[in-house]
């Protein structure tokens, strides 16, 4: 089922809240979109919602590193925010470190430092 | 007659019960294994009591010919009798040797008995005697076994309550969070702290932690390993991380070794990171008054 995953836009960053169920399919569907909207709105900052992901493979680290990659390429900020212990652990263990992308405890954290921008 | 081989033995029990309990304490006293000072005397006949209850009836239902498996259903009785005062005793301090002698000791008094019986053959006497001697023993090795797995319990319990007291994590300022780790650091310690810390901050919504390791004697590339483990968990949750109480001879023996910290910030003394920390969270620490 497409369209699962919510892109909003909050003050002036756009929002992606990643579900737990989300599929491979859904997650390559969702760069594509994420793209497209920050190159035609101008977007500056953007915030990887992931506190309802439970559970992370290899995949799914590299798909949220690209997608961060994505979006600062296209220079806008991001964030990824709310990741759980378990899941940084899980992370930590698979070996990615994941230095390139920027990480926030929560949304309101990540909007604060937009904010200082 | 053709008589069952407990026969004798239940006899022996169920004439002088009473007397056999006085002859078993007579002989713990004797062995030295009675330990007055840890249990009163009512208390240790009131155990040799229960535990005597409980090994006649599985001697009448337990032994089937000769045979017998303490496991069986019918030794139910003995084993949780046994298990109670073994716990006790482990609780009060009793060594093991005391706790199979003090079982042992209830050979004496039977043999004396079974020897007295009237119209017993030799032979018989001495399979009784033989009888007896498995059924006592096979009860010390249990009374053995369920000793030490007391033991393991007590030390389970206590390296679990270590663990738990060696990771504690102090909120040393609004959103600032320390870990001061003592000791050293092994896998399941390093697992056990990670997830500790993942865990408060994600309830303290922390920003800062800083990781002392003043008190942790030798850093090898194990231990720097599990560090930026967990250094990089704690930045991918979104928090920063310092590690702080770096040596002179630790930071030596880290660049001997090849370690690289990559991004993660470090500093020599817990005050430089803390001052550091409260920068980051938007605190200065200053002085009332010029003095």
């Amino acid at each position: 089922m497409a369209g699962v995953t919510s892109i909003n836009l909050v003050e002036h960053a756009l929002l992606v809240s990643i579900q737990d169920d989300i599929t491979d399919t859904e997650i390559l569907e969702l760069q594509d979109r994420l793209s497209t909207k920050i190159s035609e709105n101008r977007i500056d900052g953007v915030i990887l919602d992931i506190s309802a992901l439970e559970i992370v493979d290899t995949f799914v680290g590299r798909v949220i590193a690209q997608l961060a990659g994505i979006s600062r390429l296209l220079a806008a900020d991001t964030y990824v925010v709310g990741m759980r212990p378990t899941v940084a652990v899980t992370l930590v263990e698979l070996g990615m470190y994941l230095p390139e992308i920027r990480t926030a405890l929560s949304l309101t954290h990540a909007l604060a430092q937009l904010r200082r921008v | 007659m053709p008589q069952s081989a407990t026969a004798n033995i239940l006899t022996v029990l169920d004439t002088d019960f009473k007397g056999i309990i006085e002859e078993w304490l007579g002989r713990q006293v004797k062995e030295g294994v009675k330990r007055s000072d840890l249990f009163s005397d009512a208390e240790s006949r009131n155990q040799n009591r229960e535990l005597l209850k409980a090994f006649s009836k599985g001697v009448r239902d337990g032994v089937t010919g000769e045979d017998f498996d303490f496991d069986d259903n019918q030794w139910d009785d003995l084993r949780a009798v046994l298990a109670d005062v073994s716990r006790e005793r482990v609780n009060r301090g009793v060594t093991p040797t005391e706790m199979a002698t003090f079982v042992l000791a209830l050979k004496t008094p039977l043999f004396k008995r079974l020897e007295s019986l009237q119209d017993v053959d030799q032979g018989v006497l001495i399979r009784d005697v033989m009888l007896v001697t498995r059924l006592v023993d096979a009860f010390a090795i249990y009374t053995n076994e369920i000793f030490i797995v007391e033991r393991e319990q007590i030390i389970d319990r206590q390296r679990q309550e270590m663990l738990e007291l060696s990771t504690p994590v102090v909120e040393l300022w609004d959103r600032v969070l320390t870990l001061p780790l003592i000791g050293t650091l092994d896998s399941a310690r390093a697992q056990e702290v990670m997830e500790n810390l993942l865990q408060t901050i994600l309830e303290r919504q922390a920003e800062v932690v800083i990781m002392d390791i003043t008190g942790v004697g030798t850093v090898d590339t194990q231990v720097a390993q599990h560090l930026l483990r967990a250094a990089a968990a704690v930045r991918l949750m979104g928090a920063e991380c310092i590690i702080s109480g770096i040596s002179p001879m630790i930071a030596q023996t880290m660049v001997q070794l090849g370690i690289d910290v990559g991004t993660v910030s470090t500093r020599s003394s817990i005050r430089t990171a803390l001052s550091d920390a409260l920068l980051t969270v938007g605190y200065v620490i200053k002085k009332t008054e010029d003095q």
